[in-house]
């Protein structure tokens, strides 16, 4: 294993609203690759949703934000490829016309990594001790796929799961249909995005749809749940930390 | 065309709820990328290619001037005529003006994206002359006086029996117990009703994928054969093409061909592709007495040095379309102009106003799967969230909108209260939500609700429960 | 000011620029007099040239062309003969007057009926010769000319390609230097249409499903006549 290192946990605001879990198998994960993990409090908010409405100027005041809290850590980590993606390949561009501003920012993009990749890539992590006893299918989310690279790392390490069987769900990297705003700016389009991924879903026949990002975990869960589908939806953390069984899937009540 | 962008929401939802058509999208969106993926696996050279290619438009660009100017004196030099057009009415004037000094009554074209942005048939039939499309699935919308739905396929959004329907509407004179059930029959059909006019007209009129600078050449890619009869049968031959076409050399535009026909319909090479230098030769047997090229700008020029320059490199291989989920969902028609997908999203505000088409860049989630097959590497999500920003500082987007998004950015500026906010809210939906773990429906989220579940949050938020826990590490 | 003279302006202030400068130019000017290749994928290009031979053919026949080998002229008219016999075809044809057909003794075969020139409607069958063949995708390109008229490869039915194994090249560069030394040395300059045909026509435009003969020859067949030294001296791979 890698030498110790001090990670700075992004939390992202949809783990922090809809399902800390996730964070704290985030943190699990990490400890476990031989991370000191801390999490700044003066987070909220990657600046995603002001970015790509137009809103140069507020994704920037909570981009800075973002830099000065996560200036000191050797990495910074985030259960989310949108976000992740957000920090290490957008907020160069979003600066781009601030020189004085680009060295800190690509110091912290360089220094910013999505959580999967981050055990495999980094910390070298090659399996991990969990056991899931259910089938599973994955969803790889757009960012994720597409602006990091992250495709292999999470099959990897699902296939150490004990008892886990994964099947490779067709269409894997077509868009679930969330896109932040676009969901609720273009209800009819997201729908019939979101209704195609859940039928694919379903049809697989898995217990279980993984994915690394919240937002598009809380459309497919939400889909799965109104068409009366059994699949079941968590955050790929849940399942590698082992933590699965302490709480109810996305969606679900506690029995 | 009268573009109807401004309708998009509503031409979406046409879309959506037209069976036909969804059956038409179901399968050019799992054909295409198939296919696609086929032809690139087989070509290793394929990404450096890519590569070299957007470097080649790239250069030309830059010197886009020169190229043009050392284009027109080989295109004159192989003894065909330049005519430049600043709008879409300056080109249409240009054809008139060619047709009506040879008397022309009939006119063949071949497939022209570039001819339907300038609404060339409309503009030739008032004025009393014939177009005749001749490429297939451009004849078949011509008859239905639709426009096309796609840049390579105008007529995808059709089965079969559609255009058997239109077949029997339009060829009266044929026996109307004939069988058009099949394909193969409709193609017949079309071949002997189209032969006479190739053989008649006066004039063909066809685009240009590529204007070679070297040699003065002008370049069309296409399958059926139709635009090699167009343009070698009649007296004169128009090529209605655009400024960014141009191309410094002939091996920079064989390094673009080799990727163009893989990233547009998984073919290694298209069945036609056709080079064309001025008019006859005194020694040829066949071929037009007149060779002329109309070079359009229409809003080209301006977006050279600008922040949506390298939309220029677009060789309109329409591999974008064919990957976005969003053209899949709701066809080409919605988007309610000549160019749709991913490239009409950011190609369309230049051509007619940010107005009109506005709906077109934010109908995405910027999934990246147009930039990832671009031939070119255009970075189509990055120029779409340009002119958002270009919406947003003009405050062209909704006020409801805008206002919930600062909001969000305001709380998001100050972490204490953010906090506070979150774990409030975060108890309150958590507490609400907790015998079923979802909402069917929650108010001023109907967007969401109204055709899923919202999961309902576990009710304390992270940063609350990690305090908590660090406290009582601390304390132990 | 002219259409001509607003666009070059409006392109050179959107470039933040005026005219070239002088040395630009110059090397803008090299550029395309020496029109360098770019990458040549290997595919082709790394083969000897009987193997490019194999691999022409094999990717012609991927398109829906058939091949067949003869080993001289004197094989030509046997073949074409064969040819039209097997596909219910009248024994007709329009043959390019190229003088690269000169040597072919139609003679032997007095049933074929041959009439040279360009094609006329209602021509079946034609028979062309090419200038070259593009072995990494099955491409033929031929030249219009005074021996060969373009129409000859559009309005038939059927049309009848004639390769001579030294033709296949490997890439379409090949092939561009090839129309280059032709518009230098044959009289004739450059020529007005250049074809790239690769197996006949086709179109999917209705539901996706490929239909051969929208337009254009819904037959190709390409007698390939004699053969090439594996080992000769140009049987080394045309580029590195």
């Amino acid at each position: 294993m890698a030498e110790p290192a001090r990670v700075a946990l992004f939390v992202t605001c949809l783990v922090d609203l809809f399902r800390p879990t996730v964070g704290f198998a985030a943190v699990e994960l990490l400890q476990r690759a031989g991370c000191a993990v801390e999490v700044p409090r003066a987070q909220t908010c990657c600046g995603q949703p002001a970015y790509n409405s137009g809103d140069r100027a507020d994704a920037k005041v909570i981009a800075r934000q973002v830099i000065e809290a996560f200036a000191e850590f050797d990495y910074v980590v985030a259960p989310s490829g949108s976000c992740a993606g957000m920090i290490k390949v957008h907020y160069p561009e979003l600066f781009a016309d601030e020189p004085e501003m680009l060295a800190q920012v690509e110091d912290l993009s360089a220094r910013t990594h999505e959580l999967i990749s981050f055990l495999v890539d980094v910390r070298g992590m090659a399996a991990v001790s969990a056991n899931f006893e259910h089938s599973v299918t994955y969803h790889d989310s757009c960012s994720s796929l597409r602006e990091l690279g992250v495709r292999e790392q999470p099959r990897q390490l699902l296939q150490s799961v004990t008892g886990l069987a994964l099947r490779e769900l067709p269409r894997a990297e077509v868009c679930c249909g969330f896109g932040g705003t676009f969901c609720v700016k273009y209800p009819e389009i997201s729908d019939k995005m979101v209704g195609d991924k859940a039928a694919e879903i379903a049809a697989t026949g898995a217990d279980a749809i993984l994915a690394g990002d919240m937002g598009c975990l809380l459309n497919i869960a939400g889909k799965l749940s109104r068409i009366g589908a059994r699949t079941e939806a968590r955050h790929v953390a849940e399942v590698l930390a082992g933590m699965a069984s302490d709480v109810p899937a996305i969606g679900k009540a506690r029995v | 065309m009268q573009p109807t962008s401004h309708n998009f929401p509503e031409n979406a939802r046409g879309g959506l709820a037209d069976p036909v058509l969804q059956t038409a999208l179901g399968m050019a969106r799992t054909g295409f990328p198939y296919r696609r993926q086929q032809a690139v696996a087989r070509l290793p050279e394929f990404e450096a290619l890519r590569d070299q290619a957007k470097d080649i438009k790239n250069h030309t660009l830059a010197h886009l001037d020169y190229y043009l100017e050392l284009y027109e004196r080989n295109v004159i030099a192989a003894g065909g005529q330049v005519h430049w057009a600043q709008t879409a009415e300056d080109a249409r004037r240009a054809i008139l003006n060619i047709c009506r000094s040879v008397g022309a009554k009939v006119v063949t074209k071949g497939k022209s994206m570039v001819a339907e942005e300038i609404a060339l048939n409309d503009y030739l039939e008032n004025n009393g002359i014939t177009p005749v499309e001749t490429d297939l699935g451009e004849y078949i919308i011509q008859l239905r006086h639709e426009p096309p739905s796609h840049i390579i396929a105008p007529a995808i959004h059709l089965m079969k029996e559609q255009v058997a329907e239109t077949f029997r509407g339009a060829h009266g004179h044929l026996d109307p117990a004939r069988p058009l059930d099949e394909a193969q029959a409709l193609c017949e059909e079309a071949r002997t009703i189209l032969r006479p006019h190739f053989l008649a007209a006066d004039v063909g009129i066809t685009g240009g994928n590529f204007l070679v600078a070297e040699t003065g050449s002008s370049i069309i890619v296409t399958n059926e054969g139709n635009g090699d009869l167009t343009q070698t049968l009649p007296r004169v031959h128009i090529v209605i093409s655009s400024i960014e076409k141009v191309v410094p050399t002939l091996e920079d535009t064989a390094t673009l061909l080799r990727l163009l026909a893989r990233s547009a319909t998984g073919q290694e090479f298209s069945s036609y592709t056709t080079i064309s230098t001025g008019p006859r030769r005194p020694g040829d047997h066949d071929g037009p007495e007149q060779y002329h090229v109309v070079l359009l700008d229409n809003g080209r020029s301006e977006l050279l040095g600008g922040e949506f320059q390298d939309m220029l490199r677009c060789l309109r291989c329409s591999a974008c379309l064919n990957h976005c989920p969003v053209y899949a969902a709701v066809g080409g028609h919605a988007y309610g102009w000549v160019y749709p997908g991913p490239m009409g999203a950011v190609l369309t505000p230049a051509l007619v106003g940010l107005h009109e088409a506005g709906h077109l860049p934010n109908a995405s989630t910027f999934c990246g799967r147009c930039e990832s097959v671009c031939p070119v590497k255009i970075p189509l999500p990055k120029m779409m969230r340009h002119w958002r920003e270009r919406e947003f500082a003009s405050k062209l987007s909704p006020k409801t909108y805008r206002s919930g998004l600062g909001a969000w950015a305001w709380v998001a500026a100050r972490p204490g209260l953010y906090h506070t906010l979150a774990e409030i809210g975060g108890r309150m939906l958590g507490w609400a939500g907790k015998s079923r773990g979802r909402f069917r429906s929650l108010p001023l989220a109907a967007g969401w609700t109204g055709v899923r579940d919202m999961p309902a949050p576990q009710g304390r938020s992270f940063h609350s429960l990690w305090a908590e826990q660090q406290k009582r590490r601390g304390a132990a | 000011m002219s259409a001509r003279d607003a666009i070059l302006r409006n392109v050179r202030r959107s470039l933040g620029r005026g005219a070239v400068p002088v040395e630009t130019a110059a090397a803008l000017s090299e550029r395309v007099a020496t029109h360098r290749r770019n990458l040549i994928p290997a595919r082709a290009a790394s083969l000897p040239r009987a193997a490019r031979v194999d691999l022409f053919i094999k990717m012609a026949e991927e398109v829906q062309t058939s091949v067949t080998r003869v080993a001289c002229d004197a094989d030509i008219p046997a073949e074409v003969a064969r040819y039209l016999a097997a596909e219910n075809l009248p024994a007709e044809l329009a043959v390019a007057p190229d003088a690269s057909l000169a040597d072919v003794p139609w003679g032997d075969r007095p049933l074929l009926q041959i009439r040279r020139g360009k094609a006329e409607p209602g021509d079946a069958v034609s028979l062309t010769p090419c200038l070259a063949a593009v072995a990494e995708t099955g491409t033929l390109m031929l030249v219009s000319g005074s021996g060969t008229p373009t129409t000859l490869n559009f309005l038939p039915d059927t049309q009848i390609v004639v390769v001579r194994a030294g033709q296949i090249v490997a890439g379409y560069e090949d092939g561009w230097d090839l129309i280059r030394e032709r518009a230098a040395n044959s009289g004739e300059g450059w020529p007005r249409t250049v074809n790239l045909i690769t197996g006949p026509s086709r179109t999917g435009d209705i539901e996706q499903r490929i239909q051969l003969g929208a337009h254009g020859p819904r037959r190709l067949h390409i007698v390939v006549v004699g053969d090439v030294d594996g080992n000769s001296a140009d049987g080394a791979p045309s580029d590195a």
